[in-house]
This record gives C-alpha cells, structure tokens and sequence, in this order.
C-alpha cells in the first residue's frame, strides 16, 4: 500500500515529463535553434555598429580632445590647418530639424485627429493608405523637390524685411522638405494612439453634452498624449538621421548659424559628402566620419529609448 | 493604476465640459467647432499638396526625357545621352541579394520570437529591445558599418552589389522583424492549439498553420521593407555606388556597381538643367517603381485582413 503511494506520488511529480514525445525530436530542436540564430543576428548587428564605430573614433580622440571635438565651433577637417569643433554642423542639424518638424507636428496632429476623430469610414479607408503609400516615397525624390521647388518657391514669396532671400542651398527648403517626409509618421502612429482610447472616454464626454471639438482636444489627446509624443520624437529621431535631402538642398558649407536663409552643413551630410570621395583608411579625416557617426547613433538612440518608454506606457493603460 | 488614469481622465474632462456649459455662448462653441474643423482639414489638405506637388514637380521637370532611353542607355558624359539602365540592372542585383537574405532571417527571427521564445528570459527581452532600436537607427550609420565591416574589415568584399545587399539587408532587416512579429501574433491561438492538440509538433504547427495565415501580413511587411531598400541612397553612397558605370554588372562580387537612386544624385550634382532634366526623370520611374510596390503592399494588407 505504501510502495503505490510512493509510486504514484512520484508519477505526479515526473507527470510533465511524461507528456513529452517518445523520441527526442532532433530536428525540432535543430529548427528552434536555427531561428534563434535568425533573431539573435539582430544582437551582432548592434555590437557591428557599436564596434564599427566606437574603434576609429578612438583613434580620433587620441588627436583631439574630445572637449575641443564637442564644443569647438570651427569645423573645417580638410583645409589646413583642420579644425574639428563639431558644434557647426550639430547646428545645422538642429536648424534643419527645427524648420521640419514646425512644419510636421501641426500638420501630422491635424491629419492624426481628423483620420481619428472626424473621418467618415469612407474618407478614412482611402486617406490612411494614401498617406501610408507617401511614406514610402524615397528620400533622394524629396532632395529634388527642395532643390528644385521649395527654394525658388521661398525665394520668389521672401518678404523684404527679413533681409536677403535665400541661398540656392539653404536650411529652411531642406527643413519644409524634412517636414513633409516625416508627416506620415507622425500622423500614422498619433493616429494609432488616439483610436486605441476606450470608446467609452469619449461617450461619457458626449454624455455630459461636450462638442467635438471638445472632446477631440480634452479627452482624447491627452488620452492619447504619450503616444503623440512617441511620434514625435520618432519623427525627430527621422529627421536628424536623414542624409539625402539635407546633401542636396542644404549644402556644404559648415557655419555657426540658425539664418534658415544661409547655406549649412548637417552632420549626416558632412558623413555622405566626406566618405564618397577616395580617402584613405586610417587618415584623421577618415576618422572624423566616424567620431560624427557616432554622436549620431548616440543622439538618435537616446531618442528612440524614450519613445520606447513612452509607447510601452500607452499600451499598458489602454490594452 | 490603470483605473485611477482613467479616473483623472474622466473627471477632467467632465470637469472641462460642465464648465463650458455654465460659462460660454452655445453659438459660440459651435462657431469654434467649426474653425477647428477647417483648421484640422487644412492641415491634412497641406500635407497632402505638398507630397502632390512633389510627384508633379518631378513629373514636369523630366516630361522632356521621357522615352525607353531612360531604360536601353548606360550612364553618359553628356546629358542627352545618358540614361538608367546600367543602374537599374545594379538596383536589380543589389535588391536580389537584400531579398534572398533578409526575408528567410526576418520571418525566422519573427517566428523564433513569436512562437519559441520564452519572454521571461533576459537573452529574449535583450532580443527585443534591440530590434526596436535597431529600426531607428540613420541609415547612414549603417553605410558606416558596411564600410567599416563588409566592403572592408573582417569581411573585406570590397565596394561591390554583394556589399549593398548585405548592408541594406541590416538596414531592413528590423522592419521585416516587426512587420512579421505583427502578423505572426494576430493569427488566434486556438489555431495553434487545434493542431497541437491534434498531435503535430510544434513546427509542424508552425510550418502548416501560424506560417501560411500569416503569410499576406508578412508579404506587406516584406514588400513594404524591399521598397525602402530600393529608394535608399545614403549607405550605399558610402559603399563604392558613385562610380562611373557604363557596364552592366553581371558579377555582384566583383563589378563595379551603381544602384538608381545614387545616379539620381549624381546626374542632380551635375547641377546644370539638362542634367536636372535627367534626375528629374530618373525620379519619376523610381516613384512608379516603389509607388506601385507600396500600393501592392497596402491593397494585400486591406484585402487579406481578417478578423478571426
């Protein structure tokens, strides 16, 4: 009597082993493992960028300090004598990011909140894949359009108070360009963030006898804020990185100025103009391609950590 | 947590609205009603002019070299000679390769994450984390890592196609992760235990169930992902793209190569109008190109589409 309850007890215990195949199934195992190899990829891609990076950057910074690198204000790598104070072209990115995303937010928020609160299903069904479509418009096609619309465009409507009109290369067309190419973004996921709030936020609002308008601004947006903000700052994370438009409609021409009109240099163009021509390995110049590249993976990760943050935070209240 | 979120919610909006109805002008509140309306309508209309005027603008500036020599010419010194075929046949090598190597690693590491991985382990969430920030990394810093890595370094392929594709692959490689993960997690898990409980092993399962139900959501995904790879200039600007070429490629590892968006821009640099001329053509057929691709991509996401 006491043998079977041993017995039992210890068939209990061993009882998920026992639903287990009869065989081991090596090729289960084999497959699991090669898809795991598959994903795992994506780690060695990362360690590749970091280490691609971070290993001639340091060569750099045995030459310059890296005080004089991030807070000198003359950049100039390959005319003698080199000066390698990034903050110019950290200015031009940030003159051309600005100029972009004034004109991306209004425009995307206004898209997201008529897609979500105003459309009829009708519109909606033909709207969103329409903008979904643009998305994909390669960048190259928005370099052109600045180059040879936004600026002649700028250049004819310049009022005369504020001082000469704009160069053929200048911020401002990049920056509207930029803008542009990033308000499917931003429209597409604030969208996403607005249509996953409970219908029942917006009922209870319409209850107490609220105006569209009303609800749209003080129930749903904030509502949805965070992932409003996540698009935002995808967008930004978007615009610093981007090469082609700011290499053919902005110039370069690195210079200490937030003048939308002028001629500058973004720190993503100094990268594509610089490592197009042939210089050799091992050079200064050569490393400065990376030591900018690395302050742009740093400035564009740190962004997107944050966006991260800030969709997990919508999810877990809504879904 | 959540309830006292929504709770603040609630009780702010209520708070708003039952202000507004002791203090303003009903008419008043319409009449705003409807500037926002406007205001929301002309922001959408704006953005959608702008994308509009930029296919307009290209189509304009190119009608005049219009023509099959836009297909049939190599890359010319002279403007009214050139044409696109030598870089549509490289685009052609290089998204070859980009297709044949990010597709079986992209839905495999989505498959793995989706329906192997066990989230609680510290390797999986690491797994994660790094797609989604893989996604957002510049483009031209993954033309760093092809030149640093692939067309020198440990791999040292040279500035070849077999390059581009490999670094492109990297650069759309989470795309296709996420997109897949997407429409892997939709298919119902009822799915998978039907079959499970009917005895297949958990590939089998995979392989003949989750696989083929998801399969119009990973094609979206996949399509979505090769377009971006098509039109992307600046990493392959990095990788030995700027070159002269009048050859067709015929070997991706050993050529020369141009792809269509970096003969875009070169002919664009030549900066005189007949060589606009010739960029702005180059662009149409781009567009038309990814245009159609995406709108592919989009129709079967909508078609296929199921509530389970």
């Amino acid at each position: 009597m006491e043998a079977r309850d041993i017995l039992t007890s210890s068939r209990l215990a061993s009882g998920r082993s026992r639903l287990e195949a009869p065989s081991r199934r090596y090729g289960e195992k084999l497959i699991q493992g090669l898809l795991a190899a598959c994903a795992a990829i994506s780690v060695a891609i990362t360690t590749g960028i970091v280490i691609s990076l971070i290993e001639p950057s340091f060569g750099f910074f045995e030459h310059i300090p890296i005080g004089d690198f991030l807070f000198g204000t003359d950049w100039s790598p390959v005319i003698a004598p080199p000066s390698f104070g990034v903050l110019p072209i950290v200015v031009g990115t940030l003159s051309v990011t600005f100029w972009g995303l004034l004109f991306a937010i209004p425009m995307g928020l206004a898209a997201a909140i008529y897609l979500s609160e105003y459309a009829s299903p009708r519109v909606r069904k033909t709207l969103k894949p329409t903008l979904e479509v643009l998305a994909g418009i390669p960048t190259v096609a928005f370099g052109f359009f600045a180059f040879s619309f936004i600026t002649p465009f700028l250049q004819d409507i310049w009022p005369g108070f504020l001082g000469d009109g704009p160069n053929v290369f200048n911020a401002l067309a990049a920056g509207v360009a930029i803008g542009l190419l990033i308000v499917p973004i931003i429209a597409s996921i604030s969208e996403d963030a607005m249509s996953a709030v409970p219908q029942g936020l917006r009922e209870g609002a319409y209850a107490l006898g609220a105006s569209k308008m009303r609800v749209a601004l003080r129930v749903v947006f904030p509502a949805a804020l965070s992932g409003i903000v996540a698009s935002m700052v995808l967008g930004v994370s978007r615009a610093v990185g981007e090469t082609m438009v700011v290499l053919m409609a902005a110039g370069n021409n690195p210079q200490m100025t937030f003048n939308p009109a002028e001629q500058i240099q973004a720190m993503t163009a100094y990268i594509g103009s610089t490592a197009t021509g042939d210089i050799a390995t091992g050079t200064i110049e050569y490393d400065t391609i990376f030591a900018v590249g690395l302050l742009l993976f740093v400035l564009t990760l740190g962004m997107n950590m944050i966006s991260i943050r800030l969709v997990r935070k919508y999810r877990q209240v809504y879904e | 947590m959540i309830g006292s979120e929504r709770t603040r919610l609630a009780v702010a909006g209520a708070r708003s609205v039952t202000a507004a109805e002791l203090t303003d002008k009903p008419r008043g509140e319409r009449v705003r009603g409807q500037i926002f309306w406007l205001l929301l309508l002309l922001g959408i209309g704006l953005a959608l002019l702008g994308l509009a005027l930029l296919l307009i603008d290209a189509f304009i500036d190119g009608a005049e070299r219009f023509g099959i020599g836009l297909f049939t010419d190599p890359v010319s010194g002279f403007a009214e000679q050139g044409g696109f075929q030598t870089a549509i046949i490289g685009s052609l090598w290089v998204i070859g390769g980009v297709i044949l190597v990010s597709v079986p690693l992209g839905v495999g590491a989505a498959l793995y994450l989706e329906e192997y991985a066990d989230k609680t382990r510290w390797w999986n969430r690491l797994i994660e984390l790094n797609i989604q920030n893989l996604a957002a990394v510049p483009s031209i810093v993954y033309g760093i890592l092809g030149l640093a890595f692939i067309a020198r370094g440990p791999l040292d392929l040279g500035f070849v196609a077999a390059a581009a594709s490999l670094t492109l692959t990297m650069l759309v490689l989470p795309t296709i992760i996420i997109a897949a993960r997407e429409a892997i997690r939709a298919v119902p898990p009822s799915i998978r235990e039907g079959s499970l409980a009917l005895g297949a092993t958990q590939w089998e399962t995979t392989r003949h169930q989750v696989l083929p139900a998801a399969l119009p959501g990973i094609l979206t995904g996949v399509i979505l992902a090769i377009s971006r790879a098509f039109g992307e200039a600046a990493p392959v600007l990095l990788l030995g793209a700027t070159t002269f070429v009048t050859q067709n490629t015929s070997n991706p590892f050993e050529d020369s190569y141009t792809v269509l968006p970096v003969q875009i821009f070169n002919y664009f640099n030549r900066a005189q109008d007949e060589w606009l001329a010739l960029a702005a053509a180059g662009i149409v057929v781009m567009l038309v190109l990814v245009l159609a691709m995406n709108s592919i991509a989009i129709w079967l996401r909508n078609r296929y589409e199921q509530s389970w």
